[in-house]
């Protein structure tokens, strides 16, 4: 064949090439033109007929038009495939908007999570997780406390008597609240503390008070709060409370009001207000014109330390208690106290925390 | 304790408005709960006049009534029977408020009869007082002026809560002595101390005191008074703190228990013998007391008696027999100073509550039987005319003016600041501590209004309260290398690890109640000698009686409870103590859990599958595992508790140390709460955990092994007891060389033979030296093989 005719044969070919319908079709085309019996092949055969520089001249032709022939075929085949393919996708497709697969993950309930985040600022200042029985009796819950039998202070706590005999011939209570761990912790860091070894605890737990209705269930939680020390005193305690709400409540600058109140175990005692808003019935925290009742707290009375056996001349300190559930309901807009303890699947799932939600200062309570 | 403003103002002389005076109150410690003022509820209301008053044409019990209001007269339809014409009444008018009601006065027609107005009785007003019909003023009353000018009712009313330490301000007279040191105002000269009280003629009543709970008593005994209804000023101040007026006598000594924090008893002299002795009681003795209840004594409370008979319990309530009444003429007062706590456990033992017990329970001052006497004589005799003969006296005044020494030094270190002596004297001072000053020390005497002041702590508190806790800055606390970085406790740290890997095993978790039903703690209890111990004396409910021996029940309850609200699949841990005696080491450290209903929901892509034993046990091992136990290594014992079925369950060991229990509950434990259907348990018990060994962080050297791991299938036909640890643990030969076994199939019925089962195990061999040829693999094979029959007894499959 001429050049020309070669020329016009590769466009023919090609053309083939381009019409092939499917991956059989190309194969025809294939075998016809580079097949041992095809064109090409033929043709490069034939070459021995030549010779010298025509013989060079068209093998260099032939070997062109074959590798474009063979471009030619690869993307077709290409082409094909990727068509293959998508139809085989397009018969595998599935309705993606059907659910999931159920993973179950339970919540933690907001009142041990409430303790953790309490712990978490509370260590960063140094202070120790301290417990104590929920059984008492009545030394530590009260006489110890600087509360006599029959002290009109009796009355502000509706105490929890067990059948039980405590070693001194009373009937155990049910701690009212979490003071009695002051108590066994003094008793038992006292060598410590003579030491040169500061007292800082705190120590949340479950009390319990003879008392139920809409805003009081028989057991709620509280946190204490102890230091002990040669030196720290009524401005260290607002510091560290100052301190422990602008935490828990993620605001700086919390506005709080220090009232004088009434403690048996603690002189000068003084309850604690947080600065709030009550517009339209929603609470805000941290701001506005009215106030509200979030602690109590005070120096240690010296009759309690000496109860303990600590010298009240040289050691003084302070104390601080707080309702956890109160301030689990102001930080998360929990508005009914007895809703804590009712187990609902639904309340649960609604106001608990994933098991991811580990409490730091670090991160953000 | 609650007084009204002008009250205050009796004893205070102060420019202060009232927001200034209860924002003062409530920063010296004196919390105020409530103001509230009925001139603000009750402004719409008027003075009018009945003109006339027809039957109603068409109604027997209403009158058609005119009513002059000042300015005209409205026609108004009224069903009260003392409506008549002539009397003046309290009208609201068309457009005003009724608190009582909590409804507004319209325009309205009554039976064809319009009627432009109301005319109020007490109980409408929300105010104290006869209320069986409308209001009549009196004559004077002026038409057209203001109920609320005209009755003197803007008066505010304030409400606050007095801690117990302060029996002093019980009586508006302490207060406003507080109130003055604070520098709001000057605390008037009392007007009762110039009282004489030792005249007149000779009383012929008497005191013998026999007993050491009464140190000392004043009578004075009153003849010829006329009981009549108190003057308007009294009934008012009565009523504005929500005390019902009811005659003279009885309404003074009301007034002035809140007035002086002083309560005193009033008795018909007629009804008591001349001789009063106050003694302790008789065990047996009863008394009709003032609230109408029949009281029998027990020995040890102090009573007041005559000859015949118990006439009061000494500071807490009066007889009835000898209670005065409009109709007494001779009149008895006591002024007495009974002991604090012999009140207190009186009146607990009978359990009475009033306004004397609450006084004196908090210490009445010791100094007050006087006062007492000379504030009852002026009003008495201001009200009810009659003579008053001379005070008799008994017993002792026990006070001693001690003497407490506060230094600077000593304040500044409990506060933290530097305060002017001169402050400080200023402030004790007013608040009648009579101090001398020498250098940096402050001498103080207490007085007999202050019996709460003890210690040297009592005085920095009252100069700090009036001073200013606002004054005091906020401190951080001192830095101390001694501080220890250990926050938690290894069993606290525990909690956290075992709480979140269950939630995240996908149970909820819950908080429940510390006690339960003694019912109830039947089914999981161990009953031991001291099991009743734990009984509550004084519980909220039947359901709430005894402290849990098991956190389990409260958790089925509580599964109940939401099955009833429709929710049954169910998955619930508790964090928590179970309670075995009440000493202080008489409580357990717990995780417990509940499943029940179905694990997986029903699901387009899987079927779904109802809880059982397995998913319980899983709970245990991931809850353990998070906490640090090696579960590859525990044992399953089936000798568990009687609360769960005897065949579906387990205890968890590590050696000796019971770690856990799980299994399905029993049913009749089921039953016997009440609770249809199945439900799986779990108790961690943390306190069972081994003690941890003191390796600190560092892990032990870990080379992976380079050698190919081979799996091999065994399986094994056993009888149907043998238990599945029982073949992992024969099938273990060689702890060097085996990585895992783990069963993968077990198999009753066709093919295998009755009373027998199939178990299949998976075996990974890898040796951490060598590849293994297929002799070493052989050899371990068989031994596996022939360990397993030798402990089973079975043969393989």
């Amino acid at each position: 064949m001429s050049e020309i005719d070669l020329e016009a044969k590769q466009l023919e070919i090609i053309d083939n090439i381009n019409s092939a319908n499917n991956l059989d079709e190309l194969e025809q085309t294939r075998i016809s033109v580079l097949g041992k019996k095809g064109i090409i092949t033929q043709e490069m055969k034939s070459l021995s007929k030549f010779d010298g520089d025509k013989r060079r001249q068209m093998g260099q032709q032939l070997n062109i038009i074959k590798s474009k022939i063979i471009e030619a075929i690869n993307e077709k085949e290409e082409l094909f495939k990727q068509q293959e393919l998508n139809k085989k996708l397009a018969s595998e497709t599935i309705d993606v908007s059907l659910p999931a697969r159920n993973k179950r993950i339970g919540k933690l309930h907001p009142i041990p999570q409430t303790v953790e985040e309490i712990v978490a600022i509370f260590g960063e200042m140094g202070f120790l997780v301290a417990e104590g029985p929920d059984v008492e009796d009545d030394w530590h819950n009260f006489q110890a406390l600087n509360i006599p039998p029959l002290h009109p202070a009796r009355q502000m706590q509706d105490t929890f008597y067990t059948k039980g005999i405590d070693e001194r011939g009373a009937s155990s209570v049910l701690r009212t609240h979490t003071s009695p761990v002051q108590i066994r912790t003094m008793k038992n860091e006292k060598e410590n503390l003579e030491k040169g070894k500061p007292i800082r605890i705190i120590a949340p737990g479950r009390t319990f008070r003879c008392d139920s209705d809409l805003t009081h269930t028989p057991m709620f939680h509280q946190v204490e709060g102890l230091v002990i020390d040669e030196q720290v005193n009524f401005s260290h305690l607002k510091g560290v409370l100052k301190s422990f709400v602008e935490a828990y409540f993620e605001i700086d600058d919390v506005p709080l009001q220090f009232r004088p109140s009434f403690f048996p175990f603690t002189e000068p005692s003084a309850e604690v207000d947080i600065g709030c808003s009550r517009k339209d019935g929603t609470l805000k925290i941290g701001a506005g014109a009215d106030w509200l009742e979030i602690l109590g707290c005070g120096m240690i009375h010296p009759n309690v330390l000496e109860n303990c056996g600590i010298d009240s001349n040289k050691y003084q300190g302070f104390a601080f208690g707080m309702g956890i559930e109160r301030i689990a309901m102001l930080k998360y807009g929990i508005n009914d106290l007895r809703t804590f303890f009712d187990s609902d699947i639904r309340w649960l799932e609604h106001y608990g925390f994933s098991s991811f939600d580990i409490p730091s200062l670090v991160r953000g309570l | 304790m609650k007084f009204t403003l002008s009250w205050l103002k009796n004893h205070l002389d102060t420019n202060a408005d009232l927001e200034k005076i209860t924002n003062k109150l409530t920063m010296i410690g004196l919390e105020v709960e409530k103001v509230i003022n009925p001139a603000d509820v009750l402004a719409d209301f008027k003075v009018a006049e009945i003109v006339s008053a027809e039957k109603h044409p068409d109604a027997d019990k209403l009158k058609v009534c005119s009513v002059n209001d000042g300015n005209k007269t409205l026609q108004i339809v009224c069903g009260a029977s003392n409506a008549r014409a002539g009397i003046k009444v309290v009208l609201a008018p068309i457009g005003s408020y009724i608190p009582a009601g909590d409804f507004k006065i319209k325009k309205g027609n009554i039976r064809g009869v319009e009627s432009c107005g109301m005319i109020c009785s007490y109980e409408e007003l929300g105010l104290d007082g006869d209320s069986s019909g409308i209001i009549e003023l009196s004559n004077d009353a002026p038409v057209g002026v203001s109920y609320v000018d005209y009755a003197k009712l803007d008066d505010p009313v304030i409400e606050i809560a007095i801690t117990p330490n302060r029996g002093d301000c019980l009586g508006v007279r302490g207060i406003a002595r507080d109130l003055s040191a604070c520098g709001i105002g000057k605390l008037k000269n009392c007007s009762y101390e110039k009282i004489d009280i030792k005249s007149g003629e000779k009383s012929s009543i008497d005191w013998n005191i026999k007993t050491d709970k009464c140190p000392s008593v004043a009578g004075r005994l009153f003849k010829n008074v006329k009981n009549v209804e108190s003057s308007d000023w009294l009934k008012n101040r009565l009523s504005a703190i929500g005390i019902k007026p009811k005659n003279a006598i009885v309404d003074i000594t009301n007034y002035i228990s809140y007035e002086l924090g002083r309560p005193l008893h009033a008795y018909d002299a007629d009804k008591i013998g001349n001789k009063l002795i106050i003694r302790n009681s008789v065990k047996g003795e009863k008394i009709n007391a003032l609230d109408e209840k029949e009281y029998e004594l027990s020995e040890g409370m102090t009573v007041i008696a005559d000859d015949n008979q118990v006439h009061s319990i000494g500071g807490i309530m009066g007889g009835v027999v000898t209670a005065v009444s409009e109709s007494t003429v001779n009149v008895f007062i006591e002024s007495a100073i009974f002991d604090a706590i012999n009140i207190a456990e009186t009146g607990r033992k009978l359990g009475i509550l009033s306004d004397s017990r609450y006084r004196f329970e908090r210490t009445v001052n010791p100094l007050s039987n006087n006062i007492g006497i000379q504030s009852a004589t002026k009003l008495i005799t201001e009200i009810c005319g009659g003579s008053a003969c001379k005070t008799v006296f008994a017993g002792k005044d026990n006070y001693k003016d001690e003497k407490i020494k506060l230094s600077l030094d000593k304040l500044k270190k409990i506060s933290g600041i530097d305060i002017d002596i001169k402050d400080v004297e200023k402030i004790l001072s007013d608040l009648g501590f009579a101090p001398t000053v020498n250098k940096n020390d402050i001498k103080c005497t207490i007085p007999s209004h202050r019996p709460d002041i003890n210690c040297v702590h009592c005085l920095i508190e009252e100069v700090l309260r009036i001073y200013g806790f606002d004054k005091i800055p906020a401190l951080d606390l001192p830095k101390s290398s001694y501080l220890s970085k250990n926050i938690l406790t290894p069993l606290q740290k525990k909690i956290l690890l075992g709480r979140r890997s269950l939630a995240g095993n996908g149970m909820n978790e819950t908080v429940t109640y510390a006690f339960m039903s003694d019912k109830d703690a039947q089914s999981f209890s161990v009953k031991k000698r001291d099991y009743n111990d734990l009984v509550l004396l004084n519980p909220i409910s039947e359901d709430l009686n005894r402290m849990r021996p098991s956190i389990l029940p409260n958790l089925l309850n509580a599964y109940n409870r939401n099955k009833a609200r429709g929710y049954s699949d169910i998955a619930l841990f508790e964090v928590g103590n179970s309670y075995q005696s009440v000493r202080a080491d008489g409580q357990t450290n717990l995780i417990s859990g509940i499943r029940a209903g179905k694990i997986t929901d029903k699901h387009w892509s899987e079927k779904s599958r109802p809880t059982d034993v397995f998913d319980v046990k899983s709970d245990c091992i991931v809850a353990l595992t998070a906490m640090g136990i090696n579960c590859d290594n525990l044992q399953v014992d089936t000798n568990t508790p009687h609360w769960y079925h005897p065949g579906q369950s387990g205890i968890l060991k590590m050696g000796k140390f019971e770690l856990a229990t799980f299994g399905t509950i029993h049913p009749s434990v089921m039953k016997s709460l009440g609770i249809k259907g199945t439900a799986y348990g779990f108790e961690i018990n943390l306190d069972q955990f081994p003690p941890a060994k003191n390796k600190g962080k560092t892990r032990p050297t870990y080379a992976p092994s380079q050698y190919q791991a081979i799996s091999r299938d065994f399986a094994f036909e056993v009888d149907d007891e043998i238990s599945a640890q029982k073949v992992i643990t024969s099938a273990n030969v060689n702890k060097n060389l085996i990585k895992d076994i783990t069963i993968f199939d077990v198999f009753k019925g066709e093919g295998v033979a009755k009373g027998k089962k199939s178990i299949a195990i998976n075996v990974v061999i890898q040796d951490s030296k060598k590849t293994l040829s297929e002799s070493d693999i052989e050899i371990i094979t068989n031994k596996i093989t022939q360990s397993v029959i030798k402990a089973t007894g079975g043969e393989v499959r």
